[in-house]
């Protein structure tokens, strides 16, 4: 038995450094997770990792992000809930540098930043997986998920096969019966492709991760090891906007809950101080329950 | 027993045909083998046509021709190596402005001004050696090639970047920013020489066009420069098989290896052997001999060969007499040298690689962090570059420059890219395909000129190429995919 899943061709051993052990180590997973309870922060211990204070975006008339305001600390994961349109994806987007915003700022470890473009995010260390995936269709998994920072030989020139060689490390952990490593992404299936945005996001030592509808296309195995990567990555000390519309997944997952309605949050919850229920009253009427902090988006109380 | 055997692993492989398996074997490019069957054939046709042509369409006299191999291939003038050698002179400046032609098409952009941009650079270049440098430093100046080429190169990549910058910057569609510059740099071209032609160009200039025996390799260096791209080939193979088991990487089995070296060096040994084949005009084998002392064996006269030597006091062509052949010329040269680096830019660096991703998805290009407007203007430089580099082939090869020099180009260099299966759609391309798409297109064109058929017919054949290409490319990829 063990001896047959040692024939699996991607486990071959791998002449070079052990790249990003942080990533790569997964197996023992641990369970420790559940032990780190308190984590739940408060704005007493310590800065947050992200701050992004007083956000505005309008698309023409659109207000689609109305001075939003969201915060993320080390270690936690921080679920973005809302209504289609809600504005939930162009919020991160501003994080992650795809849009500029109108109005607002970011701050990073405290540190108001500059961040104008994808670069910027990424030099702050923010990784994304966007909802569109963002994925170059024409060209292979591992071009994807080394676009912008491949990998060079000593001459200057695109190492391929070492690429390709970490690809497939990465790939075999997030979807272990991945083998078409040749192909361009276009000819994948679409829980293929939204694994190799996920790679893709984790590969590069992210301190902040920024998940828009992670699982949207996975399989039930696929979206259980997402879950189980959250945990881990979140045990590593990274914060986590988990983008989602499963609540199942966003309460198993996070530790407090931001809602979004018309671009404005109607509140922030920790998990545990709130029902499904609650929840669902925030995103569908914007009612604020008890266990939350409202935002300026919540329903005025007719008391 | 539970270890699975190595084909059951593999289903799909156990039944699928022998043909199949040797294209997944060797991975060779099957668009690309179809591009190269249909330019076998129209070159056979030309052949033939033109060999009935030969022998008033009597078909028996033009079997005789190819019997007794007196004539071209199929017994025509097409497959001679005079024809071949000229043909690959007359591509190689269309064939550098599709190599860039491709990048941009793949990143979604187009440059409609190739061809008065290359009028431009061409007069504006004409203009410096024949009405500046030569007055000033003295006609044949040793300095004035090599300014004039720097000005085609640095003016080509400059008048790129502005198409670039237009374009990405600017955000005007590079449709219309192209459109204008043909309109405009045309207009510049005329007004730089007043609409005169400019000539004679410089004689070290002259030598890139091809048309002087400075610009001929010779059978010697022609036979050392293939065999140095075989050695390259057969490295190129090996270190990739290295590289690909540093990794543990499943490897193309050995016969696929082997056959792929074979084949590219002998296509590259046989291109050699044909340009090797080719002598100098007789004319002017009798200048270099008078001028070199070497004695024209006498001779009798005969029809065949190309030989020189003397009948009483007459030139005439003869068998055993002085020969020499040119081997390679320059402007072939540097247009396979092209086709080389823009391969590797376009296989083996990143820029390369950020071009085609942004072709295939330029929202993910731009949100992986790469800098597509700065890329843009650099691409679109580029395509100046070589342009440029044309208009150094295409002036010398004149030995003039005129403001209609590049006229047309710009449709020739689009429609040797889309023949070579450049997708209009972005992201799919490739450079040697589109420099395969300008030699069809050059045949098409000197092969009904050999016919003398009227330069109408040229155009019509050539546009319905261009349509019949796309069409069948389409049929193609819709039965893969
Ligand atoms: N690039 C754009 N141009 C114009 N309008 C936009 C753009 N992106 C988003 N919008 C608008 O902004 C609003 C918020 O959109 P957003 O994508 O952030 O919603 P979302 O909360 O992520 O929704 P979903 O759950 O459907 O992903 C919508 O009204 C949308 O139409
Ligand atoms: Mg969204």
């Amino acid at each position: 038995m063990a001896k047959s899943v040692k024939k699996s061709p991607v486990k071959k051993p791998v002449a070079r450094k052990a790249a990003k052990p942080a990533v790569i180590e997964t197996h023992e997973s641990p369970a420790v997770v559940k032990g780190a309870e308190p984590h739940a922060p408060t704005k007493a211990n310590g800065t947050p990792l992200v701050e992004m204070k007083d956000i505005s975006i309008a698309f023409g008339g659109i207000k689609a992000v109305d001075h939003a305001s969201i915060d993320l600390y080390p270690g936690e994961v921080v679920g973005l809930l809302g209504h289609n349109g809600a504005g939930k994806s162009t919020l991160i987007k501003i994080l992650s540098g795809a849009y500029k915003r109108d109005h607002g700022q970011i701050f990073v470890n405290g540190q108001e930043v500059t961040i104008a473009n994808p670069r910027d995010a990424k030099a702050q260390g923010i990784e994304t997986i966007y909802q569109t995936l963002a994925l170059a269709d024409n060209v292979d998994a591992a071009a994807n998920l080394y676009l912008g920072r491949e990998l060079k030989t000593p001459l200057g020139t695109l190492d391929d096969v070492a690429m390709e060689a970490e690809t497939r490390k990465v790939m075999h952990r997030l979807n272990p019966n991945f083998r078409r490593f040749k192909e361009p992404v276009s000819k994948l299936s679409g829980g293929q492709r939204q694994s190799v945005a996920i790679a893709r996001a984790i590969h590069f030592n992210a301190r902040i991760l920024i998940m828009d509808e992670p699982t949207a296309a996975l399989g039930p195995q696929e979206t259980a090891q997402v879950g189980e990567l959250i945990k881990q990555l979140k045990a590593e000390g990274l914060g986590i906007f988990l983008i989602s519309h499963d609540l199942h997944d966003v309460f198993d997952l996070s530790d407090r809950l931001v809602v979004m309605k018309n671009g404005k949050v109607v509140g922030t919850a920790r998990t545990s101080d709130v029902t499904h229920d609650d929840v669902l009253g925030m995103i569908i009427a914007g009612k604020c329950p008890k266990g939350a902090i409202p935002g300026p988006g919540a329903m005025k109380q007719v008391a | 027993m539970s270890i699975p055997s190595a084909s059951s692993q593999n289903p799909a492989l156990d039944n699928e045909g022998a043909v199949k398996r040797f294209f997944r074997a060797t991975e060779i490019d099957t668009r690309m083998l179809g591009m190269i069957a249909a330019l076998v054939l129209i070159w056979c046709i030309f052949d033939v046509w033109s060999g009935l042509h030969l022998h008033n369409n009597l078909v028996g006299e033009w079997f005789q021709g190819v019997i007794s191999g007196s004539d071209g291939l199929l017994g025509g003038t097409f497959l001679t190596p005079r024809n071949i050698w000229t043909l690959l002179v007359q591509t190689s400046s269309i064939a550098v402005m599709a190599s860039g032609m491709v990048l941009l098409i793949v990143m979604r952009q187009l440059d409609l001004s190739v061809g008065s941009m290359l009028s431009l650079v061409a007069v504006a270049s004409g203009v410096l050696q024949v009405y500046q440098l030569g007055p000033s430093l003295g006609v044949g100046h040793p300095a004035i090639w090599l300014l004039a080429i720097a000005l085609c190169l640095v003016l080509g990549t400059g008048i790129g970047a502005v198409n670039g910058t237009l374009t990405a910057y600017a955000k005007i569609p590079a449709f219309i920013v192209t459109l204008g510059g043909l309109i405009a740099y045309k207009g510049i071209a005329f007004y730089l020489a007043s609409g005169e032609t400019v000539a004679p160009m410089d004689q070290r200039f002259e030598v890139f066009g091809g048309g002087v025996q400075q610009s001929w390799l010779g059978p010697f260096w022609s036979w050392m420069l293939g065999l140095l791209v075989c050695a390259g080939i057969i490295f190129a193979i090996v270190n990739g098989r290295r590289q690909r088991r540093r990794f543990n990487f499943p490897l193309r089995p050995v016969w696929a290896e082997v056959f792929l070296g074979l084949m590219g060096s002998a296509i590259v040994l046989g291109l050699t052997n044909v340009m090797n084949s080719y002598p100098w005009p007789y004319n002017l084998i009798a200048n270099y001999a008078k001028d070199h002392n070497v004695t024209i064996p006498p001779g009798v006269e005969n029809r065949d060969g190309n030989a020189i030597c003397m009948a009483g006091d007459q030139i005439v062509h003869c068998t055993n007499g002085l020969i020499y052949y040119t081997g390679y010329s320059l402007p072939v040269l540097v247009a396979l040298g092209v086709g080389i680096v823009m391969s590797f830019i376009a296989a083996r660096t990143s820029f390369g690689r950020y071009i085609y991703a942004t072709g295939g998805n330029p929202e993910a290009a731009e949100l992986s962090g790469i800098n597509t407007k700065w890329l843009t203007v650099k691409v679109f430089a580029l395509m100046g570059l070589l342009v440029g580099i044309s208009s150094v082939i295409s002036s010398a090869r004149l030995n003039a420059a005129t403001n209609a020099l590049g006229a047309s180009n710009e449709l020739y260099v689009i429609a040797a890219t889309v023949i070579g299966g450049t997708s209009l759609a972005g992201g799919v391309g490739t450079i040697y395909g589109a420099m395969l798409g300008a030699l069809v297109m050059q045949s098409i064109i000197s092969g009904m000129s050999l016919l003398n058929l009227p330069a109408a017919y040229q155009d019509i054949v050539v546009g319905g190429v261009l349509v019949l290409a796309v069409w069948l490319d389409q049929i193609y990829s819709r039965r893969v995919k």
